[in-house]
């Protein structure tokens, strides 16, 4: 099947509204997935990820709203006509049949010759390398081989696309970064569009192409890992990716006046919207004799690579990361120090 | 509604009758009270002697010599001659494997739609479910007969609007269908909780890998309910084999359970083939609870969801919906039709050869209420005393399996357990032979005494009492008790004013199960009753339904029973709602 695959198509999600009584899931998603892509739903639980994701696969519908496969319509299509493949949280891995016949069962819904059945089984087995496992029952795995058994049962029907659904988040921290490793490997040969379901950032930034970070129904913002993290466009996709700094001020004449009285000069050029907040990661600070903010050092943590300061300024404490190097001198909790900010580093974010 | 349904359901499953296999917090409590030796001992000999000696009893008389007492398999290779036995021993196998196909016609559907498909008629489903269990099928049958016979209101309509008659009601095909209307709701409730714990990615993922229809149902969701579906079945099978009285009154005695009744009423106590057919009869329960248990050996697939929510069910086109109430409505028709003709036949003056009766009176329920209130009387009176002995009983195994670590108290359970294999038939010819032998002071035979039949209910619904006693135990965390011993009391004090109170509610919905089931069981009752004014409303029934004169009386007593079995049900249903809010309030 790896040599056989049909070309990458592309998925398209078109104003969708989704709403479950007077709830709204979805409110006016729009989103194009390009061809071969590997691309992350990325959001905290309840924000409709999961829901769009089924609705991808047909197990939910929209109010309003297309979904357009390789530029067709699928909204009418049953479940089990849109050739859309996902992988369940849980697996979903039938206890009462062998792995062989798990993998062979989409084939025979598709009433494929038993010959070609046994080598497309036999191919999609070796492809996750559980081929000598064909006669074990599920209940016989890890949870890591259960997985891959579950890949396996998708991708046998060569499906137009793959949907994974949190598929690493039943396997303990050691299996998920090999795992992970495993998925990407596998999409890159297969060449096949994958959307990725995940609440975690770390998984979604080290196997995706992209995400689409996802908050309450909408989707906030869509880009790679790096443009996420580097230039996020709001406040929550900021907190949301890596830790940062969020101060309240307000911009008046070229400068910005954060709460408590410091003030920074603001370059030419930047636009700060209304109601925006002063944002940059601790590591894009530096503790300095001089510095706009000024402060008690309240808190020290020792993370291996860098020192991570938390230092008093007006109502909030600010992180600041100072690489560490051995023999260098620490501030010590209760030193009063000054954090100074490159104005590059700044964003003004608004919610 | 599904747990309220278990806690009612008054079927307990083979496959898992023991609670050994919940952790057991209190692992590490030390001591054996002499107290709980007592109690342990005084069960285990209450067992013995009225329910192992009177089954042993029966076989040592089918595997002896009459007379001489030698050993012997003549008695065996007897009945394996007789055409008669060797007739109704297949007559009773087919007419239970016919049952279950039957009971699985009209449950399938219905426990498949309820649990998987959006439909306003599921509350219906699951109430109308119920409503079998209500009234067992003997009490039913005559009135049947009367809607469904050869000359009976369906029959008649059909000759006289298309000319033809439908035969339902002949011969074994009526037994069939009779105990099929009454027993399928224990297929339905059982199965349908198994399709309730399914993981809905289980079908979702057939779903997404192209299945769908009545394929995704046969190949996902049929075989992951097949536990529950068997657990139904075999129960099934094993109650219609084991029903005398349904197969008497509809007039069919070539059948293994009745056969055994005829056979000690008829020739009496002394001839050994009443013995050997007990013994098949108990042999074929045993191996059908054995097959059952077997089946489901590790195929235990509660997938139970890891997180997400609810099951989403799928919606019905228009076609679909109107399909579905059709089968609902024809279901509701067929089992509320022996309530309804019992009912007309209690008002009836005449009945016979009409569609409906041809006048109403309230005479028989005056005369049921007069000269027969004896019956109703003493219904209540074993009922109430063989539910408190089963309540009791049950409470104290249930605490001795779940809270000490006395020896044997395995022992007990199973033994307690052991009385769903013994069919009542058998359980009243065992009393009959080995009471009878025993005289008390003034020369009366002990198993003449009216308190053996309430012995005898008691063992017949023990287990059941039991499994209401574990349920409500175990949802006492040991830590109560723990703190209560901590706190100063000793262990009976604990026992008395902490798990006692605590285990009311589930108790009480224990004790009026019992009581509901116990007021009209027959089949023991069948055999123990010497005289009328010792009889129960079953027995009564049973013999007023013999006789077209004594039908409407029958019938007028079996809508009174139909009535307390249903407040009954009221009332615990009542009880368990009231613990659960009250438990709800401590936490």
């Amino acid at each position: 099947m790896s040599g056989t695959m049909s070309k990458a198509v592309s998925i398209d999600i078109r104003g969708v509204n989704l709403s479950y009584g007077a709830t709204r899931i979805l409110k006016g998603i729009d989103l194009s997935i390009r061809p071969g892509e590997f691309f992350a739903f990325l959001g905290p639980s309840g924000c409709g990820k999961t829901t769009l994701l089924r609705l991808i696969a047909g197990f939910a519908q929209a109010q309003t709203g297309q979904v357009l496969l390789d530029g067709q319509d699928v909204a009418g299509l049953p479940p089990w006509k849109r050739d859309v493949g996902m992988v369940f949280q849980s697996y979903a891995l039938w206890p009462h049949m062998t792995v062989a016949k798990n993998v062979a069962f989409g084939l025979e819904e598709r009433r494929l010759l038993r010959r070609e059945i046994n080598a497309k089984v036999a191919e999609a087995l070796e492809l996750v390398g559980l081929a000598a496992y064909a006669d074990r029952r599920p209940a016989q795995l890890s949870g890591g081989q259960q997985q891959r058994v579950a890949v396996a049962r998708t991708i046998a029907i060569e499906p137009k696309v793959l949907l994974l659904d949190e598929p690493l988040s039943n396997l303990d921290a050691k299996m998920r970064v090999s795992v992970r490793r495993e998925l990407r490997a596998l999409q890159q040969r297969l060449g096949l569009t994958t959307i990725f379901v995940t609440h975690d950032q770390e998984e979604a930034n080290t196997i995706c192409d992209r995400i689409a970070v996802m908050e309450a129904g909408t989707i906030r913002q869509v880009g790679t890992p790096m443009e996420l993290y580097e230039r996020p466009d709001n406040l929550f996709v900021a907190g949301f990716l890596g830790s940062a700094n969020i101060l309240d001020g307000k911009a008046v004449n070229g400068v910005f006046e954060v709460a408590g009285g410091a003030r920074l000069p603001l370059p030419g050029g930047v636009q700060v919207p209304a109601g925006a907040r002063l944002v940059f990661r601790p590591q894009h600070a530096a503790l300095s004799i001089t510095g706009a903010l000024r402060g008690p050092v309240v808190h020290r943590e020792f993370l291996g690579a860098t020192v991570r300061y938390g230092v008093r300024v007006a109502d909030s404490e600010i992180l600041v990361d100072a690489p560490f190097q051995s023999g260098s001198d620490l501030h010590a909790v209760g030193d009063t120090v000054g954090i100074a900010l490159p104005s590059e580093r700044a964003l003004y974010l608004a919610a | 509604m599904s747990d309220h349904a278990a806690a009612h359901d008054p079927s307990v499953r083979f496959a898992d009758t023991s609670p050994s296999r919940t952790p057991r917090r209190g692992g590490t409590r030390v001591a054996h009270s002499p107290g709980q030796i007592a109690l342990a001992l005084a069960i285990a000999l209450f067992l013995i002697v009225f329910l192992v000696a009177p089954v042993a009893t029966v076989a040592y008389v089918a595997f002896t010599e009459k007379g001489t007492g030698a050993p012997t398999l003549v008695n065996f290779l007897d009945f394996a001659r007789t055409d008669l036995f060797v007739r109704s021993f297949w007559n009773s196998v087919y007419v239970s494997a016919m049952t279950v196909v039957w009971a699985s016609v009209l449950a399938l559907p219905l426990a498949y739609l309820t649990t998987r498909f959006e439909f306003r008629g599921a509350a219906l489903v699951q109430t109308l479910g119920f409503l079998p269990l209500i009234m067992p099928p003997f009490v039913g049958a005559v009135a049947m007969q009367l809607l469904f016979g050869r000359n009976g209101t369906v029959n008649l309509l059909l000759d006289e609007w298309f000319d033809f008659k439908i035969g339902v009601m002949e011969g074994l095909n009526g037994v069939i269908f009779l105990q099929a209307i009454h027993y399928f709701p224990f297929i339905l409730i059982n199965l349908s909780a198994a399709l309730r714990n399914i993981d809905r990615a289980m079908e979702e993922a057939a779903q997404n890998l192209g299945s769908h229809g009545f394929r995704l149902f046969r190949r996902i969701a049929l075989p992951l309910a097949m536990p529950g579906y068997v657990a139904g079945a075999s129960l099934v099978f094993v109650k219609v084999f084991d029903d005398v009285a349904s197969p008497l009154l509809l007039n069919v005695k070539e059948m293994l359970a009745p056969q055994a009744y005829l056979r000690i009423t008829s020739i009496g106590i002394d001839d050994p083939m009443g013995y050997v057919i007990s013994v098949v009869l108990i042999a074929i329960a045993v191996v059908t609870m054995w097959g059952s248990a077997r089946v489901l050996k590790g195929k235990d697939y509660a997938t139970v969801q890891r997180g997400g929510g609810g099951l989403a069910r799928r919606r019905l086109t228009r076609g679909q919906s109107a399909l579905a109430y059709a089968v609902v409505l024809l279901v509701l028709a067929l089992v509320l039709a022996p309530h309804v003709g019992l009912l007309l036949l209690s008002f009836a003056t005449v009945w016979s050869f009409s569609p409906l009766p041809d006048g109403y009176t309230l005479a028989h329920y005056a005369r049921v209420l007069g000269d027969s209130s004896t019956y109703i009387k003493n219904t209540l009176l074993y009922a109430g005393l063989a539910a408190a002995i089963d309540v009791a009983i049950g409470g104290a195994i249930a605490y001795l399996v779940l809270r000490t670590r006395l020896p044997g108290r395995q022992m007990l359970d199973w033994l307690a357990g052991a009385a769903l294999a013994v069919p009542g038939v058998v359980l009243g010819i065992g009393y009959l032979r080995a009471f009878y032998g025993v005289t008390l002071p003034g020369g009366v035979p002990m198993a003449t005494l009216w308190i053996m039949i309430v012995l005898a209910i008691a063992i017949r619904r023990l287990p059941y009492a039991l499994r209401a006693a574990y349920a409500a135990l175990q949802q006492i965390s040991v830590s109560l008790e723990e703190a209560a011993e901590n706190l100063g009391a000793t262990k009976s004090r604990t026992v008395r004013r902490v798990v006692i109170p605590l285990m009311t509610g589930g108790l009480l919905a224990g004790f009026v199960t019992s009581f509901a089931t116990a007021a009209v069981e027959l089949s023991a009752v069948l055999m123990l009753v010497q005289n009328n004014s010792d009889a129960p409303l079953s027995y009564g029934l049973y013999v007023l339904m013999q006789t077209p004169a004594g039908r409407g009386a029958g019938a007028a007593l079996g809508v009174i029973a139909v009535v307390i079995v249903a407040i009954c049900m009221g009332l615990s249903q009542l009880a368990i709602d009231r613990s659960q809010r009250n438990r709800g309030l401590d936490i």
